[in-house]
C-alpha cells in the first residue's frame, strides 16, 4: 500500500470519528428538550400532569394533601398556602388557596415552579388550573389569593407503587421574573 | 513475532534537538514522554493538595483551611489533577503514545501533528485549572460541578476558567482518541489481525471510543453550565424551567464511562505484565480482550448509579442496580484470568509484577465495595460518606496509580535505555503499597460510621481513624518522592539495560527494539507469525 493510499485512508476514518464526537455534542444539547418531555410524560422528578376536565369518577381512597411553599432570595414577597392541608378521595377536585404579598414598592413579577413528593406520584397529581400556568404581577404592596384546582387520576387506583401513597405534598417556589432593565426603564417612566 | 529491527538510516531521518524537538515534535515517543512527564508534575501538584487535606483532616476542628471555602478548593482541584492530568495523560497519553505504535508494529501514529497539537493542549488547561484557584475565590463544587451550585454558588469567573480548562483536556483527549482509534485500525504491520494484537493496545482502542461517546457529552454539558451562569440560559436552573438534575444526568453519563476510561489502561498494562513475568501467554486472551468491550459498553448504560438520592422511581433504581452488578462479571473474568495466568506460570517478582499484583488485589477490594454500594438500597446511607471515598480511591488511586507505576518500572529500561535500581523499585513499593492502605482503609469505616465527605471538618468520634489516615498520606507522599529519586538515580548511573531485559516471557514488539528503541521505527514493516 502506498503512503497517498495509507493517508487517505487515515482521513476517512478521522472524519467518520471526527462524526462521531460532534455528534454525541448534538446529541447532550438534543436531550435537553427530550428530557423535558420524557419528565411530563412520566412525571418524572415529580412533574405533575394537567387537564382540561375533571374525571366523571369517584374513588373511596382517601388522601392527604400538604402544601408547601417557598420564595427565591430575590423575590420581594411572602407566599404561604392559606389552609395546612386537604383530605380528597381519589379523582375528587380538590381547592387550595396560597396568599402571596408583595412587599416592595414596585410592580414585580413572578412564575411559580412546582413539583411533587413522593416524587412518583407526580404523574396522578393533575391540575386543572393553577397559577402556576402563568406569569403573577403582583404590584407594591398588593395582596393575592392564589387558588389551585386539582385532582389524583382515577389510574392512581391500579398502580401498586401508590399502595404506599398517602400523603402528597406539593410544593411551590416563587421566582422573581422581572427584568432588572425593564423594572428600572418603567420606573423612570413613571417618574417622569 | 520474531522480528530484527534496525536503525533507521533514511536520508530524512533527521533527529530536532532542543527546543524544536520537544515544542515542535511529531514523534509518538517523545510525545509520550512529554506526557509522562506531564503526568508526573501534574501527580505532584495532585498530591501536594491531598497532603493539605489531609493535614486538615489530621485532627477535628479548623487547622490550615481557616477558610472552608479553600477547602473546597483543594477537593475540587485535587480531583481534576488526577483524573484529567495525571492518570490519562499518563496512561493513554503517555504509555499509549510510547507502545501502541510499536507494540502494532507501525513507524508512528496515523496523525502525529494532531498529536502534537494533543499533548501541547494539556498544559494550558492545567495552567487554567490552576489559575482558577488564584483568580476570583476558586472553585468549591467538587470535580462534578452539579448546578446549580457551579452556576449559582460559586464564584463564576474561577468556573469560567476551570470550565474553559476541562474544555481543552476534553478536545485533546477527543483528538488523541480520533488519533489512537484510527492508528490501531489502519496502521497495523502485515499479520497483526485485531485479534492478534497485544491486550494493551485492546484496552487503548476500548479507551479511545469510550473517550469519543463521552468526552463530547461532557463538554456539552460544560457549555451548558458556561451558558447558565453567564449568558442567562436556563439548562439547569429551575426558575427558568430546566432542571439541575439534568445536569446530574449529563455528567455521569461522561462520568461513568470516565472511570473506566481511566482503569481500562491500567487493565491493558496489568495483563502484559502478569503474562511477561509469569513466563506464559494471558489465559483466555479473546475472553481478556472482550471483557474490555463488555466493560467498555455496559459502562454507558449504568450512570444514575451515582445519583440514587436524586428521588429516582424505584423502578429506575432497580435497573441501575442490576445493570451496575451486571459489570462484576467482565471484571471478574479479568481477575480470574490474571490469576489462571499465574497458576503454574514460572514467576519472578520484579517491581512491575509487584506493582500489577497489588494492583489486582486492591482493585479487587475496591471493586466489591463497589458491589455494595451498587445497590440502590444500601447507597441510600452510604452515598457521600468516607466510604464512597474510600471505594473510588481503591479502584482509582489504588487500581490506576499502581498500574501506572507498575506500566513505568515495566518499560522505563525500554523509554530510557536505563536500569532502575531494582531494590529501591521493591522499597517504593511497599512504601507506597502500606501508605495506601494506611489512608484508604480507615476510611471505609469513617464512612460506615457516617462521616460525609467533602467538609473540612468532623465530630471528635471520627478523630482515631482520620489521624491514621493522614499518616498514611505522609508515607505515600515520600513514597512519591522517593520514586522521583529513583528516576533521578537511573539516570545518573547509567547503567545500561539491553533489548529484552525482561527474558522469555516478554514477547511483544517493543522488546525486539533497542532499549531506547530508535527515533523512527519499523522503517522496514515486521511481519507477525
Amino acid at each position: 500500500m502506498s503512503l497517498d493510499d495509507q493517508n487517505r485512508r487515515n482521513k476517512r476514518v478521522k472524519w467518520a470519528l471526527a462524526g462521531f464526537a460532534v455528534g454525541m455534542i448534538a446529541l447532550s444539547f438534543g436531550i435537553v428538550p427530550l428530557y423535558k418531555i420524557f419528565c411530563q410524560v412520566t412525571g418524572y422528578g415529580g412533574t405533575t400532569q394537567q387537564a382540561i376536565a375533571m374525571p366523571d369518577q369517584v374513588f373511596d381512597r382517601e388522601v392527604q394533601i400538604r402544601f408547601n411553599s417557598d420564595v427565591a432570595e430575590d423575590l420581594p414577597w411572602t407566599f404561604r398556602p392559606s389552609q395546612k392541608e386537604v383530605r380528597l378521595n381519589v379523582g375528587e377536585s380538590g381547592l387550595a388557596f396560597y396568599r402571596a404579598v408583595n412587599h416592595s414598592d414596585k410592580s414585580v413579577t413572578g412564575m411559580a415552579i412546582y413539583n411533587v413528593t413522593p416524587l412518583k406520584a407526580g404523574q396522578y397529581f393533575t391540575k386543572v388550573d393553577c397559577f402556576c400556568f402563568t406569569e403573577q404581577v403582583l404590584e407594591a404592596g398588593q395582596e393575592v389569593d392564589m387558588p389551585v384546582t386539582f385532582f389524583i387520576d382515577p389510574e392512581f387506583m391500579d398502580d401498586p407503587d401508590m399502595e404506599d401513597v398517602q400523603t402528597i405534598t406539593l410544593s411551590y417556589t416563587f421566582y422573581n421574573q422581572s427584568d432588572e432593565d425593564e423594572a428600572e426603564i418603567s420606573a423612570l417612566i413613571t417618574n417622569d | 513475532m520474531s522480528h530484527e529491527a534496525t536503525a533507521d538510516a533514511h536520508h530524512d531521518d533527521h533527529t530536532p534537538k532542543g527546543f524544536r524537538r520537544w515544542m515542535f515534535s511529531t514523534n509518538h515517543k517523545d510525545i509520550g514522554t512529554l506526557y509522562l512527564i506531564f503526568a508526573i508534575a501534574a501527580g505532584l501538584v495532585g498530591g501536594g493538595m491531598s497532603i493539605l487535606m489531609r493535614m486538615e483532616l489530621q485532627s477535628p476542628g479548623l487547622q490550615f483551611f481557616t477558610d472552608p471555602h479553600l477547602f473546597n478548593v483543594m477537593i475540587t482541584g485535587h480531583g481534576l489533577v488526577m483524573v484529567f492530568f495525571m492518570v490519562m495523560p499518563a496512561l493513554i497519553g503517555g504509555f499509549g503514545n510510547w507502545f501502541l505504535p510499536i507494540m502494532i508494529g507501525a513507524p508512528d501514529m496515523a496523525f502525529p501533528r494532531m498529536n502534537n497539537v494533543s499533548f501541547w493542549l494539556m498544559p494550558p488547561a492545567l495552567l487554567l485549572l490552576v489559575s482558577s484557584i488564584f483568580i476570583g475565590d476558586g472553585v468549591g463544587t467538587g470535580w462534578t460541578a452539579y448546578a446549580p451550585l457551579s452556576t449559582t454558588g460559586t464564584d463564576s469567573l474561577s468556573m469560567t476558567l476551570a470550565i474553559f480548562s476541562l474544555h481543552l483536556a476534553g478536545t485533546s483527549s477527543i483528538l488523541g482518541a480520533i488519533n489512537f482509534i484510527t492508528t490501531i485500525l489502519n496502521m497495523r504491520a502485515p499479520g497483526m489481525t485485531l485479534h492478534k494484537m497485544p491486550l494493551f493496545v485492546w484496552s487503548v482502542l476500548v479507551t479511545a471510543f469510550l473517550l469519543l461517546l463521552a468526552m463530547p457529552v461532557f463538554a456539552g454539558a460544560l457549555t451548558m453550565l458556561l451558558t447558565d451562569s453567564n449568558f442567562g440560559t436556563s439548562f439547569f436552573s429551575a426558575e427558568g424551567g430546566g432542571d439541575p438534575v439534568l445536569y446530574q444526568h449529563l455528567f455521569w453519563f461522561f462520568g461513568h464511562p470516565e472511570v473506566y476510561i481511566l482503569i481500562l489502561p491500567g487493565f491493558g498494562i496489568v495483563s502484559e505484565i502478569i503474562s511477561t513475568f509469569s513466563k506464559k501467554p494471558i489465559f483466555g486472551y479473546l475472553g481478556m480482550a472482550y471483557a474490555m468491550v463488555a466493560i467498555g459498553v455496559v459502562g454507558f448504560v449504568v450512570w444514575a448509579h451515582h445519583m440514587y438520592t436524586v428521588g429516582m422511581t424505584l423502578d429506575s433504581q432497580i435497573y441501575f442496580t442490576a445493570a451496575t452488578l451486571v459489570i462484576a462479571v467482565p471484571t471478574g473474568i479479568k481477575i480470574f484470568s490474571w490469576i489462571a495466568t499465574m497458576w503454574g506460570g514460572s514467576l519472578t517478582f520484579k517491581t512491575p509484577m509487584l506493582f500489577a499484583l497489588g494492583m489486582i488485589v486492591l482493585f479487587t477490594m475496591g471493586g466489591v465495595t463497589g458491589v455494595v454500594l451498587a445497590n440502590g438500597g444500601v447507597d441510600q446511607t452510604m452515598h457521600d460518606t468516607y466510604y464512597v471515598v474510600a471505594h473510588f480511591h481503591y479502584t482509582m488511586s489504588m487500581g490506576a496509580m499502581f498500574s501506572i507505576f507498575a506500566g513505568f518500572y515495566y518499560w522505563f529500561g525500554k523509554m530510557s535505555g536505563y536500569q532502575y535500581n531494582e531494590t529501591l523499585g521493591k522499597l517504593h513499593f511497599w512504601i507506597v503499597f502500606i501508605g495506601v492502605n494506611l489512608i484508604f482503609l480507615p476510611q471505609h469505616f469513617l464512612g460506615l460510621a457516617g462521616m460525609p465527605r467533602r467538609i473540612v471538618d468532623y465530630p471528635d468520634a471520627y478523630a482515631g481513624w482520620n489521624e491514621l489516615s493522614s499518616y498514611g498520606a505522609y508515607l505515600s507522599f515520600f513514597g512519591a518522592i522517593l520514586f522521583i529519586f529513583i528516576i533521578v538515580q537511573a539516570f545518573i548511573v547509567k547503567k545500561k539495560v539491553g533489548n529484552n531485559q525482561w527474558g522469555e516471557g516478554a514477547t511483544t514488539l517493543e522488546w525486539t527494539l533497542t532499549s531506547p528503541p530508535p527515533f523512527h521505527q519499523f522503517n522496514e514493516l515486521p511481519h507477525i507469525k
